[in-house]
């Protein structure tokens, strides 16, 4: 791979380039699903190419190819330079990097078991055991398991002398019981939504996760539901799960402080954010209790967000973005950092593979622990959601609404009553201005989120959200008024 | 013409032949091969100037096997020699790895389902050329005192099936997309078209649009949450129903997942309301076959508010013991089949008509963020974006801050009061589809944000 970078490097470090990067990937995952114990998708992926990103004249081009003979990348890399100049022609300024060191490293995310040496039937047995383990119960109608690894390696080389070739190997599991009854359809899923809980992990992940023991819990809460009262309107004080809890930082403090939206460059597609820079330092984000880091560091935890290096060879920070409530910082680049007149960027810039360009993406973005017991966040007569099912949020990332799989009655810090179909909205500030109990660490989890979109091509990456059992005073309820 | 420079039919056959001789090497006969081609070149601008400008150009080679009734798929684009024999035998490996499934031997048809969306001047479309168009709008929008963002891309796109059983379907497109918000200090207004054929996408006209809108809207204003009445634009009509097409689909009825359990032949919408699925539609785009090769049939998914048809792949068929409509998903997978190229039938009201036959009303450009609140009355979450507007007595009156709304779709297609002709729409949340503006009564917006 180092000497396909060098080439690719090579191609493209000429005249008028003033600055080049590349970064040759090799990546493969699996995947495998099963529903109702029968195989669904059984698939692997196998892919390798150059990305190659240049400034000429000020602008941007990049190119990516899978043909990496000679030929193949000198067209890559005479291609790249010929769409930074036509950039020529709606250039407003010049592109301006803050600056960075050259790295040269070579790192692996720790991988205590190779998800791909253990078998597909090992692993298609644990599925279908699954599916099998929810359909014992009576109501439930359909029964989904999955499993996903994938294992990248990718060569970066710069123009500055960088050299980083990092491996990142990423585990996620996870099954959801269905159950169809009286025009209703209930579901509940383990450990999350949309595919369970993923990690950087190897296969010790599925281990930790001993899906196996939830499954009947799970079967039985997705045809309780049925039976359930409707989660009643109005105010009251919400206590989230973990996982729920993740999903609202991912869209409620993770997209707003990516600086190339306030800046206005996802405008047309993914949108702005409320975080306008006269914001920094000067808004009250939260109470005094919320800590929010973006920590890319492999001591946050084996996140999707964990790296050594960001796509632009910026070394992976924890970067302060809420303290004691003050929203205090941005996720940066090298460009945007210096738009700003930041010294440095805080090593955001991701790419979701060789073929697509770096963008400032979350990393792990995550609400520090709090000092409260379990049994202090349940303290209240509220309602509790677990799991989510729907989520929505507008392109400046104020008003949202969130829908979960399960709630439950909680009075005088116990769960007295299932609550079906609730959802909760709100406005981010005023939401996050609400929260006056956050649980410790021992209840703490890395969740991760698979596949959040951003950029035109659109691009999916994984995002780490570490979050803790929280409660929030007098939240609005029910406006979806789901019968 | 009657292939693209891409990826020739030629080596095609050549890369079939050789997985071909790989499995049979290992003792497997039956094997089905994709290949999949793409060139995809994409100007972006923010800001009124270029910020990213990227091409991309991919070759991807897919290998399945049906070995005693199992199945299982291997993609690389490693097409050297020793590439293709690793994905062979990685698609073997991973075949007799797997349990058996519900299947059928590989799809046999000597007929010729090959097809085209093609248009030279996309395909060679050059950064220069789409800077220049780029320009123009920008100096547009920016004549207005605005600020634009938006995309130009130019793709063309390879798509071609084999299978031990001498199929061979090739199919090949290009595709134009421009897309522009223009925005102003308290408002935004956005337009976007996409094309098999480059010259039917008109940047200057689409900033245009952008930049009236945003003009329009300005110093919007704030309206209560509530049930109003609304002219949804045929990008807002494509976002919103776009959502339910999914379900129209045997294996999502057979699993009860589908909001037609149960429903289909009954009166579930409006007499106004017709949706075919029809790939030979003149506006639409997309291979003929299916992901097994089977040529799509037409489907008349709802007739005069009945759902009457679904899609079925081979195996959901045989299960429903009826015939396969051509609908499914590349094997093996656990969705089935769904209907891609969506029609609802117009009608015969223009825009400006529904405006002025509205007393008090909501105009909206485009909806954003959708997500699903409940699954049988497909209840949707998300908010109006880039131009609302209120209409008051006939006539557009000004902008309106954004409302989030939760609407269920079928009670959406009941309350259908007028419909426009139907146009090739594309947003952000579906797939690009023909289908008309609405005036719908009784659409619910349930909160407002802060612009």
């Amino acid at each position: 791979m180092r000497d396909l970078a060098e080439r690719a490097l090579e191609a493209a470090t000429r005249n008028g380039v003033t600055y080049a990067d590349v970064r040759v990937e090799d990546a493969k995952e699996r995947h495998l699903t099963t529903k109702n114990a029968k195989p669904g998708n059984v698939a692997t992926y196998d892919s390798m190419g150059v990305g190659i990103r240049v400034i000429v004249g000020g602008c941007w081009g990049f190119a990516a190819t899978d043909e990496v003979s000679a030929k193949g990348l000198e067209r890559a890399a005479n291609l790249a330079i010929e769409i930074a100049r036509s950039g020529a022609m709606a250039k407003k300024r010049d592109v301006v990097l803050a600056p960075e060191d050259a790295h040269e490293i070579t790192w692996a995310s720790p991988c205590a078991i190779d998800p791909f040496s253990v078998s597909v039937e090992q692993q298609l047995q644990l599925l279908m055991d699954l599916d099998r383990e929810l359909l014992k119960t009576s109501g439930v109608t359909l029964a989904e398991s999955s499993f996903v690894c994938s294992r990248k390696r990718q060569y970066f080389a710069s123009s500055i002398g960088s050299r980083i070739d990092q491996t990142r190997t990423v585990t996620g599991a996870g099954f959801t019981a269905f159950s169809f009854k009286d025009d209703e359809l209930q579901k509940r899923s383990y450990p999350n939504s949309f595919g369970g809980q993923y990690q950087l992990k190897g296969y010790e992940l599925v281990h930790e996760l001993d899906l196996l023991r939830h499954a009947p819990r799970m079967a039985e809460e997705a045809v309780a539901l049925h039976s359930a009262d409707a989660c009643p309107e109005g105010e009251f004080n919400l206590v989230l799960d973990g996982s729920q809890l993740g999903l609202q930082i991912h869209e409620s403090i993770g997209h707003p402080i990516e600086l190339d939206r306030v800046l206005g460059t996802e405008a047309n597609y993914a949108g702005m954010s409320f975080l306008t820079l006269d914001k920094l330092n000067t808004l009250r984000y939260g109470s005094d209790i919320v800590n929010v880091v973006c920590d890319a560091r492999s001591e946050h935890g084996p996140g999707l967000g964990t790296f050594a290096f960001d796509d632009e060879g910026v070394p992976a920070q924890c970067a302060p973005i809420i303290t004691n409530g003050q929203f205090v910082g941005y996720m940066t680049s090298r460009e945007t950092a210096a738009q700003i007149g930041q010294a440095k960027s805080s090593g955001t810039m991701r790419a979701d593979g060789w073929a697509r360009l770096p963008l400032i993406r979350m990393t792990n973005v995550s609400l520090t622990p709090g000092e409260q017991s379990l049994e202090h966040v349940f303290d209240t007569d509220g309602i509790y959601m677990e799991t989510n099912r729907s989520w929505s949020i507008d392109d400046k990332r104020y008003n949202f609404q969130f829908g979960c799989e399960i709630a439950w009655e909680v009075k005088s810090g116990k769960r007295v009553r299932m609550l079906k179909n609730p959802t909760y909205s709100g406005i981010s500030t005023e939401f996050w201005n609400s929260c006056d109990a956050i649980s410790g660490p021992e209840h703490w989890t890395l969740w991760g989120v698979p596949n959040c979109g951003k950029g035109q091509p659109e691009q999916a990456m994984g995002t780490g959200h570490g979050a803790s059992p929280s409660r929030f005073r007098n939240i609005k309820i029910g406006s979806a008024q789901i019968d | 013409m009657n292939e693209s420079e891409l990826l020739s039919r030629k080596k095609c056959q050549e890369l079939f032949l050789a997985v071909e001789q790989a499995a049979r090497r290992a003792g497997i006969s039956d094997i089905e091969v994709t290949v999949g081609s793409t060139a995809d070149s994409l100007t972006r601008f923010a800001n009124n100037e270029i910020h990213q400008n990227v091409s991309e150009r991919t070759t991807t080679l897919s290998v399945r096997p049906v070995i005693d009734g199992r199945t299982a798929r291997a993609s690389t684009n490693r097409l050297h020699r020793d590439g293709i024999q690793a994905v062979v035998d990685e698609a073997i490996a991973l075949t007799r790895a797997s349990e058996p499934a519900d299947l059928l031997p590989l799809y046999e048809d000597p007929t010729i389902s090959d097809g085209q969306h093609y248009s030279e001047a996309a395909a060679s479309c050059t950064p220069s050329q789409r800077a220049a168009q780029v320009a123009e709008a920008i100096r547009i929008v920016e004549t207005q005192g605005q600020t634009a963002a938006g995309i130009y891309s130019t793709a063309e796109n390879v798509e071609v099936l084999m299978n031990s059983r001498s199929l061979f379907r090739y199919y090949f497109d290009t595709l134009t997309q421009f897309s522009i918000t223009a925005m102003a200090s308290d408002s935004s207004g956005w337009a976007k078209a996409t094309s098999a054929i480059h010259q039917d996408v008109d940047p200057i006209a689409l900033a245009e649009r952008a930049s009236r809108k945003a003009t329009l809207s300005a110093n919007p204003r704030e309206l209560p949450p509530g049930r109003y009445t609304v002219i949804l634009e045929p990008a807002a009509v494509l976002d919103l129903v776009g959502q339910i097409f999914m379900d129209f689909s045997g294996t999502a009825i057979a699993d009860q997942r589908s909001f037609l359990n149960d429903r289909v032949g009954e009166k579930l919408f409006g007499s106004n309301i017709t949706i075919y699925d029809d790939v030979a539609f003149p506006l639409q785009t997309g291979a003929p076959f299916d992901g097994e090769g089977v040529p799509r049939r037409a489907l008349k998914l709802v007739k005069e508010g009945v759902p009457r048809q679904v899609a079925y792949s081979r195996v959901a068929a045989r299960k429903a013991e009826t015939e396969t409509t051509g609908h499914g998903f590349p094997l093996p997978n656990d969705q089935g089949e769904a209907p891609v190229n969506i029609v609802i039938v117009g009608g015969k009201t223009s825009l400006d008509e529904m405006i002025a036959s509205t007393e008090n009303g909501i105009l909206v450009t485009r909806l954003w963020y959708i997500r699903e609140v409940e699954p049988y009355e497909k209840v949707m979450t998300g908010m109006t974006r880039d131009g609302t507007f209120l209409v008051r007595k006939g006539e557009v009156a000004g902008g309106l801050r954004n409302f989030r709304f939760n609407q269920s779709v079928v009670e959406l297609l009941r309350n259908v009061e007028a419909l426009t002709a139907s146009e090739r729409a594309t947003g952000e949340e579906a797939f690009d589809m023909v289908v008309p503006g609405m005036k719908v009564a009784d659409f619910h917006f349930t909160e407002v944000t802060r612009f």
